[in-house]
């Protein structure tokens, strides 16, 4: 359908605009919500994600996209919770402690809001109190983490493990991220799941969902 | 002619020093503390890092400001400190480049702000450019020799802080440029457009910083030095770093940083240190390869003694 490749090319170059007249206007067409989210929206992030992946495209087209995608999202997403689509899921998410750095960890927080996850952002600074807070007071059984800095990146195995520990944040997915992580390093402290950038997040975290499903 | 301005001019070799923060840790900076606090509650640490630069024959002090703007200082409820952080931070740098007995530089540093400025994310431009302001009058009241304004991803922020320098002060204006997704900043600026984009805006000499290790970077310096008017620097760190029994490591040794140094200093970088993870033995490593490699250049002849 030519409407969602034009839906996709919108977000691929953060028309936000036009992203957003396409989406009243295939309301408007009697289209349901959930096959714009699906079939036009989210096929144009995956095309953004991949040329991400292969140094086509940076910061600026990735936010771009992200608040083209959030505001139509902001019109479809009473629509998908009137007809009963759910949310992909709540994640917590934050920078651990000591860490005050949030460029990447905002963009995670759009990628995911633009696919259709709920997210509860902490902010930068967050220590296991204030994720295992907010795990009991939203019940998200998803949760990110984020730390630019080596210090602070040493200290989320920690973190996780207190959120283990805790009656709330048994059993959470967990996913960590940011410039020094690698994959052998989120394995190592006992991480879930690893997105080394913000395009990959939004496919871990729905990895994560999955898991949740399967026990 | 003194060290800096041999090294503008082309005609001079600086061995820079090594990483701050990193070595801050070593000596119990607690994460989430902020490094330029130090400056006024306990100078002697940063005086100590200083020190062991000075004494493993770097040519240049990097002033513990990396995050000393009014942005990153209110994360730690310190933005009004902004004044006093900087001037004590080139006060104590300078302390010790006077002990060491000889010439020693000391460089403003400046990082970014931390935000993504406007249209990208919602820092002003202005808003950047009068924090730049507020930090560089402090630095040059301090007693900096230049500004360094370092790890840069945005060109539009580099404008903002270079603008900001020569608006307010006299001192040269260095900038690094860290280049670490695929060979461009973050913000998917390539290493030829920046430094075509510095030498516009009248910096005195530029480079890369920080990113992805030595070797990632060599590419990157490559790139530059063909067409470059103004000198170049590079300052990698110690490469990635990986978590081996509890301890966060680099993996690159002072031996390889000195191999590295070297074929940047053979592209044609005269201002050569080093970033996160590096030690002061990468920094004497580098420099003793580095000062033998300049007395051994081939000295070009001046076209008036060629012709015979």
């Amino acid at each position: 359908m030519p409407r969602d490749q034009e839906l996709a090319q919108g977000i691929i170059r953060g028309d936000r605009e036009s992203v957003v007249r396409l989406t009243r206007e295939e309301l408007d067409a009697g289209r349901e919500a959930v096959g714009i989210l699906n079939e036009g929206l989210i096929p144009g992030m995956d095309v953004l994600g991949e040329r991400f992946a292969r140094g086509e495209a940076f910061i600026p087209e990735l936010m771009a996209a992200a608040k083209a995608m959030n505001a139509a999202m902001e019109i479809l997403r009473p629509l998908l919770e009137a007809s009963g689509v759910e949310s992909l899921g709540k994640v917590v998410m934050g920078t651990v402690k000591g860490d005050m750095h949030d460029i990447g960890k905002n963009l995670v927080c759009m990628m995911l809001r633009g696919a259709g996850f709920e997210v509860i952002d902490l902010g930068v600074n967050a220590g296991a109190e204030r994720f295992i807070q907010a795990i009991e007071e939203s019940g998200a059984r998803l949760l990110g983490m984020s730390a630019l800095l080596t210090t602070t990146m040493s200290r989320m195995g920690g973190i996780i493990e207190e959120i283990r520990k805790s009656r709330a944040g048994a059993g959470v997915r967990i996913a960590v991220g940011g410039a020094p992580l690698d994959l052998a390093y989120a394995n190592k402290i006992g991480a879930d799941g690893y997105a080394k950038d913000a395009t990959v997040a939004v496919e871990c975290f729905k990895g994560l969902v999955a898991a949740l499903r399967t026990p | 002619m003194g060290l800096l301005q041999r090294f503008l001019t082309k005609g001079g070799l600086l061995v820079g020093d090594g990483a701050m923060g990193t070595m801050l840790q070593a000596s119990g900076l607690e994460p989430g503390e902020a490094p330029e606090g130090l400056n006024l509650i306990r100078p002697r640490a940063v005086r100590e890092v200083h020190q062991a630069y000075a004494d493993a024959w770097a040519d240049v002090l990097t002033t513990n400001t990396f995050g000393a703007n009014r942005f990153r200082l209110s994360l730690h409820d310190l933005e009004e400190g902004v004044p006093e952080v900087n001037r004590a931070a080139a006060g104590i740098a300078r302390e010790a480049a006077l002990g060491a007995g000889r010439e020693i530089l000391v460089a403003g540093g400046m990082g970014p702000t931390g935000a993504l400025l406007e249209p990208i994310g919602d820092l002003p431009f202005e808003q950047a450019r009068e924090a730049f302001a507020e930090q560089c009058r402090a630095l040059a009241e301090g007693g900096v020799d230049f500004l360094l304004i370092e790890t840069m991803s945005d060109l539009e922020e580099v404008r903002a802080a270079v603008e900001a320098c020569h608006r307010n002060c006299d001192l040269p204006v260095l900038c690094t440029m860290t280049f670490d997704m695929h060979g461009r900043t973050m913000m998917g600026t390539a290493p030829e457009e920046a430094r075509k984009t510095a030498e516009r805006l009248g910096v005195d000499a530029f480079g890369a910083n920080c990113g992805n290790g030595p070797f990632e970077i060599e590419a990157i310096m490559q790139e530059m030095a063909d067409s470059s008017r103004i000198p170049l620097i590079v300052q990698p760190n110690a490469g990635r770093p990986r978590l081996a029994d509890g301890q966060i490591n680099y993996g690159v040794t002072p031996e390889r940083m000195a191999e590295h140094a070297l074929r940047c200093f053979e592209t044609g970088v005269r201002y050569i240190g080093g970033c996160c993870g590096t030690t002061p033995e990468h920094v004497r490593a580098a420099g003793e390869a580095l000062r033998r490699a300049w007395d051994r250049r081939p000295t070009r002849l001046a076209p008036s003694e060629g012709i015979n």
